[in-house]
């Protein structure tokens, strides 16, 4: 099963954090075998939001949500459950300063695949 | 075959299964979750075994382990019906999934373990608490949506869109149906407890509207309570057991027929109910004697000293407040250091506990707590600083939502001169 851990904190307290950790646990989680991908984000300044309405692109300065507490980085790991998630999840060092939001991921190809084959099969038999 | 038509036995028969419904459909339940790995597919497995049951059982006679009948019965129908809708299962994870039921002696615990797996998963804490309690009385007790709508004074069809969102997400995030390992055990056992002990104070003191109790769900919660301590007898369970079975006993006592409020000093001790008060006093014992206990069985010990003591003079409130001390060393909170505050009062008289209360109320920790100021209130009642009694019994008054509550509050009022 995949979660995708997302890294929430307020800007001043993930200032606080020391990198050299986080690449750390970034290695240890990598060795486990439990993370598929994970990457640290730019500041939330650099961030750029697209819309389209109408066909029209719209690009504004900026997140979607002004909130405090901003996106930071992600892990996307494989867990067998909820609860293996959440102990990996406790274990991302900005848990101790932000919150990490953990997030199953929905089998939208999986989904979609299946109600194809559906589609094509022929009749069923009953 | 011998009278199958005869209608004593279909008689018995039916019986047998209402019997069986009352004592074994939640374990038979427990059980199909964790075989099927569905709530709601065990759910309909659950009730297509017992209209088997009331079909087959009158015919060729009540089986010797009906718990077991049942459950390969839903197991079976379920996997059918499992069969016949989807073409794509291949054979062999068809067969993994119909492996055969393990021998008799190994499922006698792993029964007993699905009934814990029931109530761990029902009450985990990535579930929202009314939906952990939602899911406990629906799932663990059995109870319909429309029962505990009605007794969480919510519609119907908010609760069961409630239970409906609960069981998507142990679906969808895929919340584990296990009884936690031995490292995380303790924590979660607390979410469990919290949880219990939520449903039994929405019976016992209604947080809001005019019915000052509502026993169906403290005696749902007291069935809880016991399950709990069969299941995992850890010193807390048999704590908040003994909290829980103390506080009922009080309940005749402490309302008037007009459901009024009677406060501990002014109850008819008579009325409090023995049997409970002995069982409750037991399950302190055990639960102190363990030396891993925390705040539930001190809560307990300390409800069970109201319960000895034959008149509120005759309490010992210098045992009381010895456990308070010991409550706030354990799980510090100001209702607790206002409950010491009130307990010193009642020990070194009412000027000592009013000092306390003015320091908590000073830090603004419980401004807005209606109780702390009926308790500051009741003080300067006993010191004749009426003036002052009158404000805090309006603060109060102010604050409070319940209603019998807030009938106390004003007769207190009416009789405190100025």
């Amino acid at each position: 099963m995949k979660y995708l851990c997302l890294v929430y904190g307020t800007e001043s307290a993930l200032a606080g954090m020391d990198d050299r950790h986080c690449v750390a646990y970034d290695e240890k989680i990598k060795a486990s075998g439990h993370c598929l991908a994970s990457e640290a984000l730019q500041p939330v300044q650099t961030a750029t939001t697209v819309r389209v309405r109408n066909g029209k692109v719209s690009v504004t300065d900026g997140p979607f949500a002004e909130t405090k507490e901003i996106l930071a980085g992600f892990y996307m790991i494989e867990a067998r459950d909820l609860n293996e998630a959440i102990q990996v999840a406790a274990k991302i060092p900005p848990a101790e300063v932000g919150s990490i939001e953990v997030r199953p991921i929905r089998p939208i190809r999986e989904t979609v695949k299946a109600a194809r084959e559906l589609r094509e099969s022929p009749e069923p038999a009953r | 075959m011998i009278g199958a038509m005869d209608s004593p036995r279909a008689d018995d028969a039916r019986k047998a299964v209402d019997a069986a419904y009352r004592a074994e459909s939640r374990r038979v339940f427990a059980t199909l979750v964790r075989l099927l790995g569905d709530f709601d597919v065990a759910e309909e497995a659950l009730h297509d075994a017992f209209r088997a049951a009331l079909e087959q059982w009158p015919v060729e006679g009540v089986p010797a382990n009906p718990r077991a009948w049942l459950v390969s019965t839903g197991r079976f129908k379920a996997i059918d019906g499992i069969r016949r809708q989807s073409r794509f299962d291949s054979v062999e994870d068809f067969e993994t999934f119909a492996e055969e039921i393990p021998a008799e002696e190994a499922e006698r615990e792993e029964i007993e373990d699905d009934r814990l797996r029931l109530i761990f998963t029902c009450c985990h804490p990535a579930l929202a608490p009314d939906a952990q309690v939602a899911l406990t009385l629906r799932e663990v007790c059995g109870l319909r949506t429309e029962e505990i709508a009605h007794a969480f004074l919510t519609p119907a069809p908010t609760l069961a869109q409630r239970i409906v969102r609960a069981k998507g997400k142990i679906k969808d995030a895929k919340i584990p149906y296990e009884v936690p390992e031995a490292s995380q055990r303790a924590e979660r056992l607390e979410g469990v407890l919290r949880t219990i002990y939520l449903v039994f104070n929405e019976g016992y003191s209604a947080s809001s509207g005019e019915a000052l109790t509502r026993a169906d769900l403290s005696l749902e919660a007291i069935r809880l309570g016991r399950l709990l301590v069969e299941l995992l007898p850890e010193p807390e369970a048999m704590g908040l057991l003994a909290l829980m079975l103390l506080q009922e006993s009080r309940r005749a006592a402490r309302a008037t027929a007009a459901g009024d409020l009677i406060v501990l000093e002014e109850q008819d001790r008579a009325l409090w109910k023995r049997d409970l008060i002995v069982e409750g006093i037991a399950r302190v014992e055990e639960a102190l004697a363990s030396r891993r206990f925390g705040p539930y069985t001190l809560q307990a010990a300390i409800a069970a000293v109201h319960a000895e003591a034959a008149s509120p003079q005759a309490t010992d409130w210098n045992e009381i407040v010895g456990l308070y001390d010991v409550l706030l060393g354990l799980d510090p909170s100001p209702v607790v250091e206002l409950n010491r505050a009130v307990a010193v009062g009642m020990r070194d008289g009412p000027a000592a506990g009013l000092r306390l209360i003015d320091v908590i109320l000073a830090r603004g920790d419980l401004a807005g707590y209606h109780l702390a100021h009926a308790a500051r209130a009741d003080l300067c009642r006993r010191l004749g600083r009426g003036k002052e009694a009158r404000a805090s019994y309006e603060k109060a008054l102010a604050l409070s939502q319940q209603e019998p509550e807030r009938r106390f509050l004003r007769r207190r009022l009416a009789e405190t001169p100025a």
